[in-house]
């Protein structure tokens, strides 16, 4: 039988070792405290060290007899879909509700291969309308419609 | 007759005019998402959870109640008709159900699934009614060292029934439970893991979390093969059971009821268990399982019972003991809090109208289904169409501003993008996103009751195991962890949760 190296598992147990040190570095610079009284660094340092010793475990169990593949990345669906929150963080105060909204919804849209640019559009202005006539309008959430970077 | 005018007092105020609005709305928009590809039933309550800051107390949990239950109908609408779960819970369905349905009966297992549904939510309706009051007694005197070994068992079992690696499941708990600790320490006011970033200083926005890892995650998997969905051409009709399907489906209903709303308060996720177990019991009690897997309605009527029983059951240890079952409970503790309700067992003395009326919603909202499914499966059909490159960019937009409504806060809008980013990472390293989920609501709670357990013992901690429902909840913990990694209950469980992919 052949000894092959589960990509998954061994990609899995490298990020739970990161992140264990990532947690017990930040906890060492805090006050650890006794059992009795509990210092801010105690009870994360305690769990990172149970969350390094997982992840070695889960890299050393990845390699085994069977391996399965990873499969197929969505990579045109992280570079659009991703930055749509991010986008409307970044405007929604400037540009406004109405404004940043539409252009939200306008990148997401282009996450799909299927999508054609004219529908994107239309979807788009629909999802704008309606969502600031619920959310906005309907709800009262309290959003400025029309930003400052659009008045001039 | 204490409990009847409990019931009374519940049954009023969940028959406002408002109430029946509110849970109206919560079933459709439940039945909807159940039915729609890629948003479950998680990800739409994350998305909403804001927008009920504006509603009642009352009201808005009532609603988020009936997104639950509702997509556990819609999921099963989807299982019968295309062969694809909208839940994971209708999973099972899916086997016996589509077969049905291949065999032109598509009508008769969404109308077995329906009743089954609506009798086994009924019966578990009454049991919290009956459970509950007693459970919040025993609570009430649960300490700090009580409170932790109940969170460790619960904990622990959402890893033993997380699907894959139990050790990767565990991983994720504890991923979760260190997340959950970003922002400032309550004790001593130092701000912990925010890397300077001061927005992070109240902790990671909890929606933004839960919306990250359950609906980005879900949408860019989606979006990674693009398929068009093929329905069911044939019409659906002759909704309604034969004398002889009605025979065939009693037992199997009482047995998934009964199956359902035991595992049902089980903490981690007992509704799947529930289905796939009662999945298991009526082809070992079949006379004829050669059927199974070929349309047998027993298959259907089961599990379908078991996991609605197990929905509502799994609100037993929410309204008790404050302690989420799953991650949609989990959605619930956040609504509580963010009404300023705090989970546990003072609820049901503080606030009988809240903690009577959302049992009483519950059995209105399903007698709502039924009444509304039946007649409506033709409209759900229809929408089974609706491609989804229409759907995530709506999504999105609705994402976006859910997040951003419940505290105006622009940095947690950047940590949907991360999180959902990490979650599809996890999603591709075959890591299940619950129990992550699970423990970030409980890493809070949990350091909180360690440390004060800890001062009360003064420094002992044999506190956990000297008082005897802590030790017995821990031992029930390490009895739970032990089995999971027992080898021939690795392969059963292998088996039960391969039919699930």
């Amino acid at each position: 039988m052949k000894t092959e190296i589960d990509k998954g598992d061994a990609i899995a147990g490298i990020l739970f070792i990161l992140a264990g040190l990532f947690f017990a570095y930040q906890s060492l610079g805090m006050e650890l405290g006794t059992s009795l009284r509990m210092g801010p660094g105690y009870f994360p340092l305690v769990l990172a060290g149970v969350l390094i010793l997982l992840g070695i475990t889960v890299m050393v169990k990845a390699v085994r007899n069977e391996a399965e593949p990873i499969g197929p990345l969505a990579i045109r669906g992280i570079l659009l879909i991703l930055p749509a929150p991010i986008f409307f963080g970044l405007t929604v105060r400037g540009l406004g509700f109405v404004a940043s909204l539409f252009l939200t919804a306008l990148i997401a849209a282009f996450a799909s291969r299927k999508m054609k640019p004219h529908y994107a559009v239309l979807l788009a202005v629909l999802v704008t309308i309606f969502s600031t006539l619920v959310f906005s309008y309907a709800l009262g959430l309290p959003f400025q419609r029309f930003g400052p970077w659009l008045r001039f | 007759m204490e409990f009847l005018s409990n019931l009374a007092l519940g049954f009023a105020t969940a028959t406002s005019v408002a109430n029946l609005g509110f849970c109206l709305i919560g079933v459709i928009l439940g039945t909807l998402v159940g039915v729609l590809p890629g948003i479950g039933a998680t990800a739409t309550i994350a998305m909403l959870l804001p927008i009920t800051f504006q509603l009642e107390p009352v009201s808005s949990l009532i609603m988020l109640a009936g997104i639950y239950y509702g997509a556990q109908y819609g999921g099963s609408t989807t299982a019968i008709l295309i062969n694809m779960p909208g839940e994971s819970s209708s999973a099972v369905t899916a086997i016996d159900g589509y077969q049905l349905a291949r065999k032109g009966k598509a009508g008769t297992a969404l109308a077995v699934a329906a009743l089954g549904s609506f009798f086994a939510g009924s019966v578990a309706t009454f049991l919290v009614a009956i459970f509950a009051p007693p459970l919040t007694v025993v609570a009430l005197k649960f300490g700090a060292a009580e409170y932790f070994s109940l969170m460790v068992l619960g904990l622990v079992s959402s890893v033993a029934l997380a699907h894959g690696s139990i050790l990767k499941a565990l991983a994720m708990v504890v991923l979760g439970l260190l997340l959950g600790l970003v922002g400032t320490d309550i004790y001593s006011g130092t701000p912990r893991f925010i890397m300077g970033i001061r927005e992070y200083a109240d902790g990671l926005n909890f929606v933004a979390v839960a919306v990250g890892v359950f609906g980005i995650a879900e949408i860019l998997r989606n979006l990674e093969s693009e398929q068009t969905r093929e329905v069911m051409k044939t019409s659906v009709r002759n909704l309604w059971p034969s004398r002889e399907d009605f025979r065939r489906m009693i037992a199997p209903m009482l047995r998934g009821t009964a199956l359902g709303s035991a595992l049902g308060i089980l903490p981690g996720g007992g509704a799947i268990l529930a289905s796939f177990a009662s999945y298991t019991v009526e082809k070992r009690m079949s006379k004829t399982p050669q059927e199974f897997g070929r349309g047998a309605i027993e298959g259907v009527a089961g599990p379908e019972s078991a996991n609605n029983a197990g929905a509502q059951t799994s609100f037993i240890p929410l309204l008790t003991l404050g302690i989420p079952a799953n991650p949609v409970m989990a959605l619930m503790v956040g609504a509580m809090i963010i009404q300023g309700i705090v989970p546990g067992p003072n609820v049901a003395t503080e606030q009988p109208a809240l903690f009577w009326g959302i049992i009483a919603s519950m059995w209105i909202g399903n007698l709502m289904l039924i009444v509304l499914n039946l007649p409506l499966i033709g409209l759900w059909v229809k929408l089974l169409t609706v491609p989804y490159y229409v759907l995530f960019p709506i999504i999105m937009a609705f994402c976006s501003i859910g997040v951003y409504s419940v505290r105006s806060n622009v940095y947690d809008l950047y940590a949907v993008a991360a999180f959902g980013l990490l979650g599809y990472v996890m999603l591709k390293l075959r890591c299940e996103p619950a129990p992550l989920l699970l423990g970030f609501v409980l890493g809070p709670l949990l350091e909180e009751n360690l440390r004060r357990a800890m001062i009360l013992s003064r420094g002992d901690p044999a506190t956990f195991v000297s008082r005897p429902i802590s030790a017995g909840l821990l031992l029930l913990s390490l009895v739970v962890l032990v089995v999971v990694f027992l080898p021939q209950v690795r392969k059963k469980r292998d088996e039960v949760f391969v039919e699930d992919n």
